[in-house]
C-alpha cells in the first residue's frame, strides 16, 4: 500500500493510515541502522537534491545519512553557496536542478508555504524539512515514532508542546500527526508566545507550566529564540527559564511518570536544564536516531511508489 | 457621432428614474429619455434590451502604477482595464516613482489620459498627503488641488504620525477636499502576510491582526471629531472598523469609507491554496468580516465600492507567498462580483450598487454630478445584471493578470461605457 500522496509537504489533513504505514516502515529501518553494514540498495540510482535555504546541521545530515543509507545520492545544496543571492527564484533554481535529472528534493525555507509552492514547479517528489513556522512534517513523525516506542501507542497519550508555539513548524506539525492519531494536545507557553485561536485546531492551551504537566504523560520541549526578546513576546530569558523551563523539581512534582523529548538543538538551562536532557526522563537523543529511520521511511515509501 | 441607446433599463438614483427607456444622445449631450425615441439620420442605434443603464462608474481606488512601474500597468492599458469594466472615470493613486505630490506629475497623467481611446476614462489623480509619502512634510495641496488632484492618500502606507494626519485634515479640508486614509499600525503588521486568525495559526503564517485597522480608524475619528475635517477609509475590511466608522455618521461626522469587492467575496481560508494572487493589504479576513462588509453595505455605513485594483507582473506574482508583493487587480471583476455576491442574495438592489458605484465616490471626491436626463452630458456605464460569464484573466485589457477569481463564474457583465462623446463597447 502507498502512500496517498507523491510528497510529503505537511501533517495537516494526512489520513491516519499513511503516519501508521510511515512509522511502520521505519521500525524496519531502525533495524537496519542496528546492523553492522547500515545499508540497503532501496533508492540505488535514484538522486535526492538537499535543497537547504536555511541552516540547519540536524536536519541535514539526518537527511543525507537516510538517503546514502537507502544508496541515493544526494547532492547538497545550501543557501550560502546558492544562485539565491544573485537573485533566481524558486522557482528558477528548481526547475534548473531538475532538468539534471534528480528523482526528490528535500526543502528546507524559511517562508511557510514555500514546499507546497515547490511542489506545483517541480515534478520531482517534494519532502518538505521545515518551511518557515508551517510544518516540519519528519520532525513531527520521528516525535511520534519516539512516542509510540516509549509508551506503545499514541492513541489517547497526552503530549504537551511547551515554549514559542507560535514561531514553531515543529509544533504545528506534531499537533496534525498527534492529533490525527488520537493522542490528545496541549500546548503551553507565555501568552504572546500561542498563536490565535489554536485551540480550534483540538489542543488546549495553557499558560501555567506545572498545570500544563499535571495531565501529561510526554513533554515536548521546544527551543526559544533568543531574539524574541526584540519584538516583545518576552521580558527576559531569565524570566523565561524560571516560568517555564523544564527541571527535576518541576517533573518531581508531577504525580505521573513524564517522558522529555527536545526537537533540538537545545539552550541548557534556559528551556531545558541539563540535568532533565541528560537524565532518565530525556529521549532526546533516541529522537536522533529514530529521525534517521523515520527519514528513510519517508524516502523510501516516496521514492519508490513511482 | 449621434447615438440611440434602445430599450435599456435606465436607472438613476439622483433622479430616481428606473425603467425601460431609450436615451438619444447628440454630441455628447442626452438629447432625450424616453419611449420609442426617433433617431435622426446617421444615428448609430444599439439595442439594449435586458441591459442597465447607469451614471458612469466611478472606480476611485485604483493604482495605474504609471510613472515609474509601466511593467505592471500603464495609464493606456488601466484605462482600458477600466472601460473593460465599466467604469467612466478612475482615480489613481499616488505611490508611484515618484509619488504623485507635484502638479506636474498630475498635469502628465490626466494629458495622457486624455489620448487613450479619445479620453473614454476620466483619470482623476488622488495626490500624496505627504512629500514623497514619507509620512513627515505636507504635500503642496493647494497646488495639486489646482492641477486637478481630486483628494489626498499615502495609499500603500498609512499617515501614521498623529500630528501630520491632523494637519493633513485640516489643510484639506479647508480645501473642501478628503483625505482618504490607508488605515494601517504598522508597528502591528511587520513581516505580515495575511489577517491573523484561525488560518493562519494553521498556516504558520506570519500575520497582521485586524486591530491594526482598527486603531488607526479610532484614533482619525477622533482627529475628525476634534478638527473637523472630510476623511475617508479606504479598502476597510475589519468589523471593528465599520463598527466604528457607522458611530461616526451617527455622531454627524463627514467620515466615509469603501470596500473592495474582494473584502466582501472572499476570506482568509482563501489563503490555504498559497495562490498569491490571495494576498493583498488589507489581507483577507474571517467570515465575521465579510458578514460585518455586507452588513455595512447593507446599511449604509459603507459608501463606496471601490477595487484597490493593484496590478502585479506574472514574475512578481510568481514567488513563495511570503515574498510576493500585495494586490490585485481589480476592474474587470467589479460588476460581476458585485452584483454575483451583493445584488443576487438581496444585499444592495441595483439602484444601490449603482449609488455605491457611482453617486456616493463622485459626492466624495466632490466631482460633477451624473444624471440621466435630457441635456446632461452622457457619462453612462452599461451592463448585463443577468449575464452569466466565467472569469479569464488571460482576457482581461490589464496589462497584469493577478486575480485570484480566475475561472470562477459570475452574473453582471460589463457591456460599454459612454463618455466625453465617445462610446466603448467591449
Amino acid at each position: 500500500m502507498p502512500l496517498s500522496s507523491r510528497h510529503l509537504l505537511g501533517l495537516d489533513g494526512i489520513p491516519s493510515d499513511d503516519i501508521k504505514l510511515i512509522l511502520d516502515t521505519a521500525t524496519s529501518f531502525r533495524e537496519v541502522l542496528e546492523r553492522p553494514i547500515k545499508k540497503v540498495p532501496s533508492l540505488q540510482g535514484k538522486t535526492v537534491v538537499n535543497l537547504f535555504f536555511e541552516n540547519s546541521t540536524r536536519t541535514r545530515i539526518s537527511f543525507e545519512l537516510a538517503e546514502r543509507r537507502l544508496s541515493a545520492d544526494p547532492v547538497n545544496m545550501s543557501a550560502d553557496a546558492s544562485s539565491v543571492r544573485k537573485g533566481e527564484t524558486l522557482k528558477d533554481t528548481a526547475r534548473n536542478i531538475e532538468m539534471m535529472k534528480i528523482d526528490m528534493v528535500v526543502m528546507r525555507h524559511a517562508a511557510a508555504g514555500a514546499a507546497h509552492y515547490l511542489s506545483q514547479v517541480v515534478r520531482a517528489n517534494v519532502i518538505n524539512a521545515g518551511d518557515g513556522a508551517h510544518e516540519h512534517p519528519t520532525q513531527a513523525l520521528l516525535d511520534m515514532y519516539t512516542i509510540r516506542e516509549k509508551l506503545g501507542t499514541l492513541q489517547d497519550v497526552n503530549i504537551c508542546i511547551v515554549g514559542d508555539i507560535a514561531h514553531s513548524r515543529v509544533a504545528l506539525s506534531n499537533i496534525y500527526g498527534l492529533r490525527a492519531m488520537g493522542a490528545k494536545v496541549s500546548v503551553c507557553g507565555p501568552r504572546t508566545l500561542i498563536p490565535a485561536e489554536i485551540d480550534r485546531l483540538g489542543v488546549r492551551v495553557h499558560y501555567d507550566l506545572d498545570e500544563a504537566m499535571a495531565g501529561a504523560d510526554v513533554l515536548n520541549v521546544l527551543r526559544i529564540q533568543l531574539e524574541r526578546q526584540d519584538r516583545c513576546f518576552l521580558p527576559t530569558l531569565r524570566e523565561y527559564s524560571q516560568a517555564y523551563g523544564v527541571t527535576p523539581e518541576r517533573l518531581a512534582r508531577a504525580k505521573r511518570p513524564i517522558v522529555v523529548m527536545h526537537p533540538g538543538p537545545i539552550n541548557r538551562g534556559v528551556e531545558i536544564s541539563a540535568d532533565v536532557a541528560d537524565g532518565e526522563h530525556s529521549l532526546i537523543l533516541q529522537q536522533v536516531l529514530n529521525g534517521v529511520a523515520v527519514r528513510m521511511s519517508v524516502l523510501y515509501l516516496l521514492g519508490t511508489a513511482n | 457621432m449621434n447615438y440611440l441607446l434602445k430599450n435599456g433599463r435606465v436607472i438613476d438614483p439622483l433622479t430616481d428614474h428606473d425603467g425601460i427607456a431609450d436615451i438619444l444622445i447628440v454630441d455628447g449631450r442626452i438629447e432625450a429619455v424616453g419611449k420609442n425615441l426617433k433617431a435622426p439620420a446617421g444615428t448609430e442605434q444599439h439595442d439594449l434590451t435586458g441591459v442597465v443603464v447607469a451614471p458612469g462608474f466611478t472606480d476611485m481606488h485604483v493604482h495605474l502604477r504609471e510613472p515609474g512601474f509601466e511593467h505592471k500597468e500603464t495609464i493606456e492599458t488601466g484605462c482600458h482595464s477600466a472601460a473593460a469594466g465599466g467604469f467612466t472615470a478612475v482615480c489613481c493613486m499616488p505611490n508611484t516613482q515618484p509619488a504623485i505630490d507635484d502638479p506636474s506629475i498630475i498635469r502628465m497623467i490626466i494629458e495622457r489620459a486624455k489620448k487613450v481611446h479619445q479620453g473614454v476614462v476620466d483619470v482623476y489623480p488622488v495626490a500624496a498627503v505627504t512629500k514623497d509619502r514619507n509620512g513627515k512634510l505636507l504635500a503642496p495641496m493647494i497646488e495639486l488641488a489646482g492641477a486637478g488632484a481630486v483628494a489626498f492618500t499615502d495609499d500603500g502606507a498609512p499617515v501614521a504620525d498623529a500630528e501630520v494626519m491632523r494637519r493633513a485634515l485640516e489643510y484639506a479640508g479647508m480645501l473642501r477636499k478628503t483625505v482618504i486614509q490607508h488605515a494601517e499600525e504598522t508597528s502591528m503588521t511587520k513581516g505580515g502576510a495575511m489577517s491573523e486568525g484561525f488560518v493562519s495559526t494553521a498556516l504558520g503564517m506570519p500575520a497582521m491582526p485586524r486591530a491594526a485597522e482598527d486603531v488607526i480608524v479610532a484614533r482619525d475619528i477622533h482627529l475628525v471629531r476634534s478638527f473637523a475635517a472630510q476623511y475617508h477609509v479606504a479598502h476597510i475590511s475589519t468589523r471593528g472598523a465599520v463598527d466604528l466608522v457607522r458611530t461616526a455618521k451617527r455622531d454627524g461626522l463627514s467620515v466615509t469609507c469603501e470596500v473592495t469587492p474582494h473584502h466582501f467575496t472572499l476570506t482568509d481560508e482563501a489563503v490555504r491554496s498559497f495562490d498569491t494572487n490571495t494576498k493583498m493589504n488589507p489581507p483577507l479576513r474571517s467570515a465575521d468580516d465579510v458578514e460585518a462588509m455586507k452588513e455595512g453595505l447593507r446599511d449604509g455605513t459603507i459608501d463606496v465600492i471601490a477595487t484597490d485594483h493593484a496590478p502585479h507582473s506574472y514574475d512578481e506574482k510568481e514567488v513563495e507567498y511570503v515574498y510576493a508583493p500585495f494586490g490585485i487587480v481589480g476592474l474587470e471583476t467589479s460588476i460581476g462580483l458585485s452584483v454575483s455576491e451583493l445584488v443576487l442574495p438581496g444585499i444592495l438592489t441595483i439602484a444601490q450598487l449603482i449609488e455605491k458605484c457611482s453617486v456616493n465616490p463622485r459626492k466624495i471626491l466632490g466631482l460633477p454630478e451624473l444624471r440621466i436626463e435630457p441635456g446632461a452630458r452622457a457619462n453612462l456605464t452599461l451592463f448585463d445584471p443577468a449575464k452569466e460569464w466565467i472569469v479569464d484573466t488571460q482576457k482581461f485589457k490589464s496589462k497584469s493578470k493577478n486575480s485570484p477569481f480566475h475561472g470562477r463564474t459570475l452574473t453582471g457583465k460589463p457591456l460599454g461605457i459612454f463618455n466625453n462623446g465617445v462610446l466603448f463597447l467591449s
